[in-house]
């Protein structure tokens, strides 16, 4: 029941990037654009570089070849940090977050870049640092709220199932306030309940606070239905990008994904 | 209080906003805060809700349908619509989009105000079978900024046009609160329908104001009291005591941050007044009972020690019966160390009166719960009479009555054994069902409940079971079904249980395994299962519940009444019982004769002696859509107590 969602100017541009670890040729010559707004899915089978091009746009790999614009700033390469200080948060594929403690206290990690007061200052917890954490308490709050989870706010992560590990990851993103959020296959080892619930979740962050969603995914059928466009890649190579239903009909798709009879 | 109280409910809520304005009335857990309204801003919210609902249009016998979980706006929105001399109508959150618009268009709905996105969206799927709901309002907008349908709007917006409206008319409220009259209907309950399609149960201010009374005075119910709320609201038990009873005696209600959080909401708030029906009770327990097997050894032999003292003799000091003097120290000893704990984990600490209703509630789960020092009592009534038939009263429990009939209400016992009630707190009607009225109420007045009990030497009344469940046995004995699947349900393995026997030789019974506690075991077992059904048909699993069921069995055994309804045969169901099939009501009640037939095949196998039965069953998903299950059932035999002895003499 998605109305038309206004899509805006490209945020992120990757031209021409290449990865090659040693002899392995992860990225060949990959290039798209995403617009301002958008949910951009990129899928492929496995080894297809979903991975790698997240890792590129995020600075954990510096590709060989190309360049990659974020909010009008091209870059060849830049460091995980400073990519998160521009606004662009991630989770991942194995879920990482700290096991041992809380989901209010996990996600209050993703508060970590908005935090002015120093370390001293926090351990005392006095006039402006008690201010400064009641005020991130508060975004966390509606963040758990947003998500559904108040009732394990107190709960030690590694106790959670996947699927609700998983929702705290994506709230751990969603306390950075990122303009553009990368999505590491957020739907891998869910049951069809779970998927539904995470695709909601998806749609509603992208409409509610207008953030740009790049996210791969191994499943088609779910991509399909909540993104507005998709990449597709296949040995390092893009081989199509289009809407939904346009890369459903091409034939290179349909052969990288049930192969082609030789 | 000297002076007469208020007769409606508008003109109760402007009297606990003048007597009390600045107590609590409300409370809400929102992102993480427990957020309060004084009953001075609660009647201005109700001002706004009511003028808002004027703006649009509604008027006098207009009937307004509340769907969502408990908030206090949806509570207000019942206020508002009695305001206007409309009824409210509230409808059980979890059902499905068809049961919802059967009700929609029963009750003639025009109006309805619903919790969120997900309500919203069922009612827009069911819009064009109700043509005649104009106007959705809804109190959370997440998630519903794009949706521009006719008539969908928020309840913010709806109490903004309300303020302006009380600006332009500021004697327009009162004046409607004047207007009402004590007669009218207030507020219309759907029944949950064990027998055929819901009826809408029209109960007037006073039959509910009356009911709240009574059971306010009973109790000695104090404004500073706290209650949770967090039953359906659709419920006559949570209408009665979250908006009734609020309103009368000016208690603070407090609404859950969500269905999942109220355990740890419980504690934090620690109501003294507490109601839940038996399955709330049961699942509680079983939850203690798994913590308890995964807790180190020394907890768990302070904690089965203290029970055992507690069965002795706990319920017999919170009724002030003689208890020795050793005993007496000893259950002092385990109150320090395992009960208080114990309350304190359950949020049961400050609870002065605990109330459960709704359903048969087994002994032993009742007597665990007085046993341990919570004020636990039954009471009994219906839909029909405002929940308040009979109360036990503090001090006089017995476990397996449900106390003398409440002040002002008299209660008869028909020929057959069916109870029949009359007083000030009855229907008024069935709503559009002049058939149905006449059928349940009498030429004399009185309601017949359908359910068979009778008065015990003292006076208390003794409910057995539904009127039309209870049946005979082939060889003649007494078989009421409910009483044996509470004694199975006992186990906290065992969720839900069905028995079968009317004409026939033995009874026999179908069970579902409670997955949390059995899922568990399981894994301390190092047991491997893929899902419900996988785990359901485990030999290891069949012998755990052939041990709970021959438990049941040997408790049976014990009532000479009841030895013949030992269960011999049972067999594990290979999917839980579900309200979405229709197999359970939204209480969660059985509907026995859907089950029958149903699974028909399977009694036939459990009577013929077969050792496994193939089936397939049709299930439904929560969002609409179908699916099939099939597996292969097993079937076991249980050990059963001198039922030879028995038969011999027969």
């Amino acid at each position: 029941m998605t109305d038309a969602r206004r899509t805006g100017k490209p945020i992120l541009t990757v031209e021409e990037v290449s990865l090659s670890f040693g002899g392995v040729k992860a990225l060949q010559g990959v290039s798209f654009d995403v617009l301002e707004h958008e949910i951009r899915a990129i899928i492929g089978p496995n080894g297809a570089g979903k991975s790698s091009m997240l890792n590129v746009i995020n600075g954990v790999y510096h590709p060989q070849q190309g360049t990659i614009a974020f909010k009008g700033r091209k870059r060849h390469d830049v460091d995980p940090h400073e990519a998160a200080q521009q606004g662009i948060a991630r989770t991942f594929q194995n879920i990482a977050l700290f096991r041992g403690m809380t989901v209010l206290d996990n996600i209050m990690t993703g508060r970590n870049l908005k935090m002015k007061c120093n370390f001293l200052q926090q351990a005392l917890y006095w006039g402006s640092a008690q201010r400064e954490e009641l005020e991130h308490r508060a975004k966390v709050e509606e963040i758990v709220d947003f998500l559904e989870i108040q009732h394990i706010r107190k709960t030690p992560v590694g106790r959670l199932p996947y699927g609700l590990q998983k929702r705290v990851e994506l709230g751990r993103a969603l306390a950075a306030e990122p303009t553009m959020l990368l999505l590491d296959e957020p739907m891998s080892g869910m049951n069809l309940e779970e998927k539904q619930d995470m695709s909601r979740f998806i749609l509603d962050v992208n409409d509610q606070f207008g953030t740009t969603i790049v996210l791969i995914e191994h499943d088609m059928s779910v991509v399909m239905d909540i993104s507005d466009r998709v990449v597709v890649l296949n040995y390092g190579r893009k081989i199509a990008d289009g809407t939904p239903d346009e890369v459903r009909a091409n034939p290179a798709v349909i052969d990288a994904y049930l192969g082609v009879a030789h | 209080m000297a002076e007469q109280l208020p007769d409606t409910f508008p003109r109760l809520l402007l009297h606990q906003a003048k007597t009390r304005p600045d107590r609590p009335a409300f409370r809400e857990k929102d992102l993480g805060i427990w957020q309060t309204w004084t009953w001075a801003q609660v009647a201005d919210e109700v001002r706004a809700l009511a003028c808002g609902l004027a703006s649009l249009g509604f008027k006098r016998g207009d009937n307004l349908a509340m769907i969502g979980d408990n908030r206090p706006r949806l509570y207000w929105a019942m206020c508002a619509a009695q305001t206007l001399g409309g009824v409210a109508v509230p409808m059980y959150q979890d059902a499905v989009a068809e049961e919802l618009s059967f009700v929609l268009q029963d009750a003639g709905i025009r109006y309805a105000i619903v919790e969120d996105q997900e309500q919203v969206d069922k009612l827009l799927e069911i819009r064009n079978q109700c043509p005649q709901l104009a106007h959705i309002l809804y109190d959370d907008p997440r998630g519903l900024s794009h949706y521009a349908r006719p008539g969908l709007q928020s309840l913010d917006a709806v109490m903004q046009a309300g303020r302006d409206w009380h600006a332009r008319k500021p004697a327009f409220f009162v004046d409607k609160i004047a207007s009402g009259r004590p007669d009218e209907v207030a507020v219309m309950l759907y029944t949950s329908g064990t027998t055929g399609k819901p009826k809408g149960v029209c109960q007037t201010h006073a039959a509910f104001i009356r009911a709240a009374e009574s059971g306010c005075k009973f109790d000695r119910l104090r404004p500073e009291d706290n209650i949770l709320s967090y039953l359906p609201m659709a419920w006559v038990g949570d209408h009665l005591f979250s908006y009734a009873q609020a309103m009368y005696v000016g208690f603070t209600v407090n609404c859950p941050e969500s269905g999942d959080t109220v355990m740890t909401d419980m504690r934090e708030i620690g109501p003294s007044y507490y109601f839940a029906p038996p399955r709330v009770f049961e699942n509680l327990l079983t939850q203690v009972m798994i913590r308890m097997e995964d807790a180190g050894r020394l907890k768990r032999g302070m904690f089965h020690y203290f029970m055992k003292v507690a069965r002795r003799c706990g319920a017999e000091i919170i009724d002030g019966k003689p208890v020795g003097l050793a005993d007496r120290l000893l259950y002092a000893l385990g109150n320090l160390l395992v009960y208080g704990p114990l309350r304190n984990v359950l949020g049961m600490s400050r609870i002065r009166v605990a109330y459960t209703a709704g359903a048969a509630i087994g002994p032993d789960l009742f007597r665990f719960y007085r046993s341990i020092g919570v004020n636990l009592k039954q009471l009994y009534g219906a839909t029909e009479t405002c929940a308040a038939v009979c109360l036990q009263p503090d001090r006089q429990i017995k476990f397996d009555t449900v106390g003398p009939p409440a002040p002002g209400v008299e209660v008869k016992i028909a020929d057959g054994g069916e109870v029949l009630v009359r007083g000030d707190i009855l229907l008024k009607e069935y709503y559009k069902r002049p058939d149905a009225t006449a059928e349940a109420l009498d030429a004399s007045g009185y309601f017949h409940t359908g359910d068979a009990g009778y008065f015990d030497a003292d006076g208390h009344l003794k409910i057995i079971d539904r009127a039309q469940d209870v049946g005979k046995l082939a060889g003649g004995a007494l078989f009421a079904p409910n009483y044996i699947e509470n004694k199975l349900k006992f186990s906290p393995y065992i969720r839900e249980a069905v028995a079968f026997g009317p004409g026939r030789d033995r009874v026999c019974a179908f069970v579902n395994i409670d997955m949390g506690a059995v899922g568990d075991w399981a894994e301390r077992r190092n047991l491997a299962y893929s899902g419900y059904t996988d785990l359901a048909q485990k030999n290891e699993v069949y012998e755990l519940v052939r041990e709970c069921v021959e438990k049941a069995n040997a408790e049976l055994a014990a009532d000479p009444m009841l030895l013949e309804s030992q269960v011999h045969r049972f067999l594990i169901l290979h999917k839980e019982l579900d309200p979405d099939d229709d197999e359970l009501t939204r209480t969660r009640k059985v509907r026995r004769g859907l089950v029958a037939q149903k699974y028909a095949v399977l009694i036939e196998a459990l009577y013929s002696g077969k050792i496994s039965q193939f089936i397939e069953t049709q299930i439904r998903f929560e969002d609409g859509r179908t699916g099939k299950i099939s597996a292969d059932l097993r079937i076991a035999e249980a050990r059963t107590l001198g039922a030879d002895a028995a038969r011999s003499a027969a």
